[in-house]
């Protein structure tokens, strides 16, 4: 991937409409090259504006907006929109030109011989996965999927690196939709472009962002990965939009080991003797201890029938030990493992860091915690409260 | 020639005359063309510049407005006083009228537009010049063409009139017409090529509307 460096970056921005409260208030936002960043508010909650002083659409009223490094202010506003894709809310293809014309309409203005620009229309409706022949045709001879797809490569026709969409697809069917969204988002992986989406829906902004800029009434509540945003919503504001359901559902998707393991499981050095371990189990009262080395490395586990058959034989730990275990890592997603989990017949499961080291262990009540909370509901404090409990 | 009845009194006076005829039907022709000319070269810039800065439009439509309720024999009288007889008086006057439908088809049509598209223009990088001759001038061209095929019509009845001050046209015929005892057949030879060349404009201008019009695929 290399270094990645701001593609875009706001200072302290703010834009006030002639007599109007500010639409946007000093936001502060950093956008990475290759980012897929979705801007998602309410209505009226400065998407729009926020993205129209990207490209000189508009000018902020104070604060400052660097592309490239270099402040807008300095681009010439004509040059700088053919540098940036634009795809408009409604679509907005020109009525009198064909879509040769349309998809070419940058090209024609930056000047580029006909036969770059025929190749380019070419390569471009083949991406899309439209016949050459729509090329001669008007965009009212297209259907709102097709208008839209083309609206798409529009905006990348010049080669631009940069791409605005400003709710593309808010106006089409759900199938269509997905499949534009798919095609969106293949695009932008394929051809390393950063794009800036605005939208009203999360479902779309958790499928296609790598950051989401949550914003109200002009400001920016949070910009996060969509992990991150799932994981720890910054406020009542970011949790209502993001949506109680989407909440829990996300939570088993993304909840690690970590997070529900018990920690400081019962557990002997290798060094003690059977007596201790003997002991230890009475007093903890379990029936299997967790064996670990000097160094906290997960070595194995005793299993009080083990311990029962073979102690007379023994001479050490070591010997009585079994080390078939099934762990898990700190890091591992707990939607991953659930099943095998359940499946393996076991009370619990270990939990070590990636140097094989033991943290806790997963026990099966703690699964039922989460899988309750996902089907019942919003018992999340719970969860994590459990840390420390009996094993 | 008493005897004959009028329409064969018309064919007479138009095998007899048929030179002047023509001559006269070309230059009132002119003289309307030559006014409804000047009016779109000056009024579609004012109709763009108000359809810009719609401030304006008010002041310069309701100005409009007012010339066109000025009966055109006052009119053409008050320019007379002014530029005095001849075909100048008459080509002022059809300008002045031409103005308004002019004007006020390309605000319509500059309006009409869909702001969308403006945008779209404005945000792929077109300059002002750009948007103006790649979208709005192709998609208001119908309208503007529908506001002066409307002038050229409007012209040709106050080119008749213009004779009075001696601009010469069709008008003249019919002027000698009423001025002759049983001069209706020479009326006729003023008055129905008349007719007949704003029947012939509206028609030529209505297919030139269409070839003009850009396509959009679907009308
Ligand atoms: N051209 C404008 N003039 C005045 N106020 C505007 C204009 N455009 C947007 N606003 C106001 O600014 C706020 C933010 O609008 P916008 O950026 O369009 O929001 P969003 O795209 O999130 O719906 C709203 O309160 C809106 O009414
Ligand atoms: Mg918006």
């Amino acid at each position: 991937m290399g270094q990645v460096s701001p593609i875009l970056e706001f200072k302290n921005v703010s834009k006030i409409y002639h007599g109007k409260q500010a639409a946007i208030q000093n936001i502060n936002l950093t956008i990475d090259q290759g980012d897929f960043v979705c801007l998602i508010g309410t209505s009226g909650s400065g998407k729009t504006t926020t993205m129209r002083m990207i490209n000189r659409m508009l000018e902020p009223t104070s604060g400052e907006i660097f592309f490239k490094g270099q402040n807008l202010k300095k681009y010439d506003p004509v040059k700088l929109r053919r540098k940036i894709g634009y795809v408009i809310q409604n679509i907005g293809l020109i009525p009198h030109m064909t879509i040769y014309e349309n998809i070419t309409l940058v090209p024609r203005l930056l000047k580029w011989p006909a036969e770059k620009k025929r190749q380019q229309a070419h390569e471009l409706i083949k991406l899309v996965e439209l016949p050459v022949e729509f090329l001669e045709r008007y965009p009212g001879e297209l259907s709102g999927g097709q208008q839209q797809r083309i609206g798409v490569i529009r905006a990348l026709a010049a080669e631009q690196d940069l791409i605005l969409m400003d709710e593309p697809f808010g106006a089409l069917d759900p199938i269509t939709r997905e499949s534009l969204q798919d095609l969106v988002k293949q695009l932008q992986e394929k051809l390393g472009k950063t794009v800036i989406f605005v939208t009203h829906d999360m479902d779309e902004a958790l499928k296609l962002a790598t950051k989401i800029v949550v914003m109200d009434q002009g400001k920016i509540m949070q910009a996060a990965s969509p992990t991150e945003l799932l994981r720890h919503p910054a406020n009542q504001f970011v949790k209502k939009i993001i949506g109680e359901e989407r909440l829990l559902q996300a939570k088993a998707d993304i909840t690690t080991a970590r997070q529900i393991m018990l920690p400081d499981p019962v557990a002997i050095t290798l060094d003690q003797s059977l007596k201790q371990a003997v002991e230890l189990m009475r007093k903890r009262r379990v029936d299997t201890l967790l064996v670990i080395d000097n160094r906290r490395h997960l070595r194995g586990y005793l299993d009080l029938a083990d311990l029962d058959s073979k102690y007379n034989r023994a001479k050490s730990l070591a010997d009585l030990i079994s080390t078939d275990l099934f762990t898990v890592y700190t890091d591992t997603l707990i939607r991953n493992s659930v099943d095998r989990i359940l499946k393996e017949d076991v009370k619990y499961v270990p939990v070590v860091d990636h140097q094989g080291k033991l943290q806790g262990i997963v026990t099966r009540s703690s699964l039922i915690d989460l899988v309750y909370d996902i089907i019942w509901g919003n018992k999340e404090e719970q969860v994590s409260d459990n840390k420390g409990g009996e094993q | 020639m008493a005897k004959m009845n009028l329409w064969d009194q018309f064919w007479y006076y138009l095998s007899h005359n048929g030179s002047y005829v023509l001559a006269q039907f070309l230059r009132h022709f002119l003289i309307s063309v030559y006014g409804v000319l000047f009016a779109a070269v000056i009024g579609i810039p004012i109709g763009i510049l108000i359809a810009r800065h719609r401030r304006l439009s008010g002041v310069v439509i309701s100005f409009a407005n007012v010339i066109q309720t000025i009966p055109s024999l006052a009119l053409l009288s008050m320019i007379m006083l002014v530029l005095g007889l001849g075909v100048n008086t008459v080509i002022t006057t059809v300008f002045l009228y031409s103005l308004l439908p002019i004007i006020k088809n390309t605000y319509a049509g500059m309006q009409g537009i869909d702001p969308t598209i403006l945008d779209t223009g404005k945000g792929m990088g077109m300059t002002r010049f750009q948007i103006l001759y790649l979208i709005e001038l192709p998609l208001s061209l119908s309208v503007i063409m529908g506001g002066i095929r409307n002038a050229l019509v409007i012209a040709i009845g106050i080119t008749a009139i213009g004779s009075f001050v001696g601009a010469g046209g069709l008008g003249d015929i019919i002027i000698r017409g009423t001025n002759a005892t049983n001069g209706g057949a020479i009326i006729l030879a003023g008055a129905l090529p008349t007719a007949l060349m704003a029947i012939i404009s509206d028609f030529m201008l209505g297919l030139l509307q269409k070839i003009i019009t850009p396509k959009q695929g679907l009308n």
